[in-house]
């Protein structure tokens, strides 16, 4: 599924921000080619 | 999803190859979701940023699907994601998600 996949990582302020997505999936061993986090007002 | 995000991920799409992509989201609410899997798939449904009419078909996934969650090593999910995922609902995100992919 993400095996072999660069990540971009979309996190939200009032969700799971982008730095968390890209902590977990670096752990997960994937590469993380951009994160950020956007934020819905 | 913001202009200037849309246009890091066209060229990350010109740089790597859409195919070598995935995009996860984290989002809390699943009204965003829907526009953010049309963005990274179809292209941008207000026609107005840098993918507009750029299908790049790119498989979009929540971070607290489970597939994804069980990707995660215990103690990353345990410690970062655990929270989130008693007050995040990802059922409904997971179905506009799957329903996303499904058409790639």
């Amino acid at each position: 599924m993400l095996e072999g996949k660069k990540v971009i990582a979309i996190g939200e302020r009032d969700g799971v921000p982008g730095p968390v997505i890209a902590e977990c999936l670096g752990g997960a061993g994937l590469e993380v080619v951009f994160q950020v986090t956007e934020c819905f007002v | 999803m913001n202009f200037e995000n849309q246009g890091v991920i066209k060229r990350l799409a010109d740089q790597y190859g859409p195919e070598n992509l995935a995009v996860v989201l984290g989002n809390g609410e699943a009204s965003g979701v829907e526009v953010f899997a049309e963005t990274v798939t179809q292209g941008d449904p207000s026609y107005a940023g840098p993918l507009a009419g750029v299908a790049l078909k790119i498989p979009v996934y929540h971070v607290l699907e489970e597939e994804v969650m069980a990707a995660v090593p215990e103690k990353l999910r345990e410690e970062k994601l655990q929270l989130s995922s008693l007050v995040i609902d990802v059922a409904p995100m997971q179905q506009v998600l799957q329903a996303a992919r499904e058409k790639l």
